[in-house]
């Protein structure tokens, strides 16, 4: 038979289209905006939905914050640690029924329409209550929204909802997005939930998947003089070595939320240019948590839980692990919430012989191997930090006798091993802290949560006067007495021990020098930049 | 010409009952691993309450049966629609034309380089077996072999993007420049420098060692005591003689290793934020995203198969004993 001779030619001709077909695909993009004046900042994901009134996660507003803005964002030094953005004041009726919002005058959207208190209420009643992760429980009882005039917007409940729980969650759940792209149209599917329109400092540009995201300047920003910069690029890396070295050779100039591993920091921050910060996420913080299933009748002992936890030193965790950027926690309310924050509860000092001490007591008799009983750990595998620590805590239980046998697994298995067939003895959780207590921390102690809720309590633990302390608290309108059950609330869960509660950590900016204004509220990494600038 | 076309036409029915066990195959492997696209989904988000659990579950179809779910992929495949990606929220089609051209760039560039300087360093070393030479290449081709590649590639990045400064750091092009035509190819070629260089080094000991061991076993053959006795300059044997007649195993070695690189390499693709095949493939599986994944596998089997389909003509061509019977149907 005759075989086709592969020219040279034909070979050329072959590479030449391989070459044209990526070309093709793309098309050309404008022209470079002038020096100094885009900002690109290492990205590790790229959200299937970037619409955050849908979404309420860290990982859609690190990108969608700068473009569709909440009615308040979180700060240091703004009244109940609350500065404006698309409200201008909000207020509680004493019944709890109502919440009036005045709204910002003046304020367009991107495509040029205004802002209106249509775009609230359309927000609050067809997109947070319904369709958004978090929203479905802050705006539970939200019945309706009345609109007196363009810029009042008046929240009704159909129960007495604490003030303290809405203006706590304001920065989180109440991005605003505009009525007419949203209305008559299938939410879930419209274009507008990755090609945001918003009102925010920066236009959403575009997203080349799998390479970038271009946000540019809003040149009609409702506060004048910003924004500072004309662009933001958010660079996908997915290689966390690989952002430390893009940002030494100056071609991103920040990375957030620790994209720079913690055993890095130490080299980096002595190279001129970079800086460390590890202040801005005050608001978002992270607890490191050991979730206990009380299914297992060892663990529903509470001799046990209270020796595990007399066996974890925490100290050591903090230095170790963290390398310093955390700090030990009391309870179940971070350090950081001072509204709510008691240090007034119960605690167990590290002490191993202590924690022996209470196990023999209490009948576990060590066996010829050293072992009292064994136990499946499972350490959730999104942080570098949790799985150390299931790694050291396995270490920890094997000095008081308790063989932790350490299960890993990919993050879809994990969820679906604790949260759904309670397959764990012992799991290391990271929950977040979000500003109230009512919105994802009494979840975790609570009773009564069905099956398959991330994040949630699934160990089987259920405590009568914790739930009625919980239900009260979410019904209750005085302030000081909300938070005085709160109070009640940490130290019952310190006393019974329902989960142990480690550390708690935010997260680590890297920034080059030249970048201005960073870290300057506790939300710095998930809010706008309108005021983030470029030294040229 | 007409043989080549009988042999395209046989090739491609046969591979119909392949494709579809790699289909099953692959649909049964991710429906056993524990948790799905929705577990996958509330981890990356922080969560959500049980209604909205449910509302996901029925919109990407989890509450179906097993059954029902692999029927519909495999009715909605033979139409070729290669169906919807629950991860990326985008059409499965679109999400691998995005991705494939970049890995076959980058992997055909790689394995052109390794087949090309790895063959020639065989002959090199195949020259003289035994030789200081020969040995030298042949631990160095090793030592390179034996780094894990996602080593190699930092520190290549560290060394010639950060220290040196000659190299962009990542990625395939520069971001928004709005270059076009030559500029582009060039900005492009900038980019694969690095990730190419640490590839063809990786799979370079390949073809070299195949190569030298094919010349070693050739010197032994009596049409070289022939070629030798004929007074033919030591050169000309080596090129003409011995090396020409190890090349087999070598053209064997790149249509495997080819077919082997169309996978991707997810980890130089992540660490030089390459968004390729193999990083596709990887978001995938941590996404539990069953269409997606099942794309991207018969896509790649569909390559592999026309790429072995290849080699079965470059060998007839390379060696007349082969394909005679074959095409002679």
């Amino acid at each position: 038979m005759t075989i086709p001779e592969i020219s040279r030619r034909a070979l050329m001709k072959g590479t030449a289209l391989l070459f044209a077909s990526t070309a093709l695909a793309r098309q050309a993009l404008a022209q470079a905006a002038p020096s100094g004046g885009r900002l690109v900042v290492a990205a590790d994901s790229e959200p299937k939905n970037l619409n955050p009134a849908i979404v309420a996660s860290n990982g859609v507003f690190f990108i969608a914050s700068k473009v569709v803005e909440p009615l308040a964002e979180a700060s240091f030094d703004g009244k109940d640690g609350l500065a404006p953005r698309l409200a201008t004041s909000w207020e509680g009726s004493p019944d709890g029924l109502s919440v009036t919002f005045k709204l910002r005058d003046g304020v367009t959207w991107h495509d040029g329409k205004p802002f209106t208190s249509f775009d609230v209420a359309f927000s609050a009643l067809k997109i947070w209550k319904p369709l958004q992760n978090l929203g479905r429980l802050v705006f539970a009882n939200l019945e309706a929204v009345d609109t007196p005039d363009d810029y009042t917007a008046i929240f009704r409940f159909s129960k007495p909802t604490p003030f303290q729980l809405i203006r706590n969650a304001l920065p989180v759940v109440t991005s605003v997005v505009a009525k007419h792209i949203f209305d008559g149209t299938d939410i879930a599917t419209n274009a507008a939930n990755n090609a945001l329109v918003g009102t925010g400092p920066f236009k959403f540009a575009e997203h080349k998947p799998g390479e970038y995201y271009r946000l540019t300047r809003n040149e009609n920003y409702w506060e004048k003089d910003q924004p500072k910069l004309d662009e933001i690029v958010y660079r996908v890396l997915p290689d966390r070595e690989a952002a430390g070295a893009a940002l030494e050779a100056d071609e991103i100039q920040l990375a957030a939320f620790s994209a720079v591993p913690l055993a890095d920091l130490d080299r980096i921050s002595k190279i001129d240019g970079i800086k460390v910060i590890s202040k801005g996420y005050e608001a978002l913080t992270y607890q490191l948590v050991v979730e206990i299933n009380h299914r297992r009748k060892e663990l529903a002992d509470l001799r046990v839980r209270q020796a595990i936890a007399h066996a974890i030193d925490k100290k050591f965790v903090v230095d170790t692990i963290f390398l310093g950027y955390a700090a030990a926690s009391t309870g179940p309310v971070p350090k950081n919430a001072p509204e709510f924050y008691t240090s007034d509860v119960a605690t167990y000092e590290f002490n191993p012989a202590a924690a022996n001490d209470i196990l023999d007591k209490a009948g576990y008799i060590k066996g010829p191997d050293g072992n009292r009983f064994s136990l499946k750990l499972r350490p959730a595998p999104y942080f570098n930090e949790t799985r150390q620590f299931g790694d050291y805590l396995r270490q920890a239980l094997a000095v008081i006798g308790i063989n932790a046998e350490i299960v890993n697994a990919d993050a879809a298995a994990h969820q679906k091993a604790v949260y759904t067939n309670h397959d764990f003895d012992l799991a290391v959780g990271p929950p977040v802290f979000r500003g109230d207590p009512a919105i994802s921390t009494t979840i975790l102690v609570q009773s009564g949560t069905p099956d398959g809720v991330p994040f949630s309590n699934q160990g089987g633990y259920a405590n009568p006067e914790l739930d009625k302390i919980i239900k009260q608290a979410a019904q209750t309108i005085d302030t000081g007495a909300r938070t005085g059950l709160y109070r009640k609330f940490q130290q019952l869960v310190v006393a019974d021990l329902p989960l142990i509660n480690v550390a708690e950590w935010g997260f680590i900016t890297v920034a080059r020098d030249t970048v201005l204004n960073v870290s300057n509220n506790p939300r710095w990494a998930v809010s706008n930049w309108g005021d983030t600038a470029l030294q040229s | 010409m007409k043989r080549a076309i009988i042999l395209l036409r046989r090739r491609a029915i046969s591979s119909i009952p392949v494709l579809l066990i790699v289909v099953i195959f692959t649909f049964f492997l991710l429906e056993s691993a524990s948790g799905d696209a929705v577990d996958a989904y509330l981890g990356s988000i922080g969560g959500g309450d049980a209604a909205l659990i449910q509302s996901l579950r029925e919109s990407y179809g989890l509450d179906r049966s097993m059954l029902a779910r692999l029927w519909l992929y495999l009715s909605s495949l033979a139409r070729f629609d290669l169906g919807w990606s629950v991860a990326f929220n985008r059409p499965v089609g679109e999400l691998i034309a995005e991705r494939l051209p970049n890995t076959l760039l980058l992997m055909g560039s790689a394995t052109a380089l390794s087949f090309g300087l790895g063959s020639a360093l065989g002959v090199l070393a195949g020259a003289r077996p035994g030789s200081v030479r020969d040995r030298l290449l042949s631990i160095g081709s090793l030592v390179v072999y034996a780094i894990p590649s996602f080593w190699l590639g930092l520190v290549l990045s560290i060394t010639f993007s950060v220290k040196l400064r000659w190299f962009p750091i990542a990625g395939i092009e520069t971001i928004a420049s709005g270059k076009t035509g030559f500029a582009r190819a060039l900005d492009i070629f900038d980019h694969l420098v690095l990730p190419v260089g640490a590839l063809a080094m990786i799979y370079l000991a390949l073809f070299l060692r195949v190569m030298r061991s094919g010349m070693a076993e050739a010197w032994k053959l009596d049409f070289v005591l022939f070629a030798r006795a004929k007074g033919l300059s030591r050169s000309r044997i080596v090129l003409r003689h011995v090396a020409r007649n190890a090349l087999l195993p070598l053209v064997t070695m790149l249509g495997l290793q080819s077919a082997a690189m169309l996978g991707g390499s997810v980890v130089i693709e992540s660490v030089f934020a390459i968004p390729g095949f193999g990083r596709l493939a990887q978001e995938a599986v941590n996404g539990r995203d069953a269409p997606l994944l099942m794309g991207i596998v018969v896509t790649s089997a569909v390559l592999v198969i026309a790429v072995n389909f290849l080699v079965d003509l470059v060998y007839a061509a390379l060696d007349p004993r082969i394909g005679a019977s074959e095409g002679g149907v």
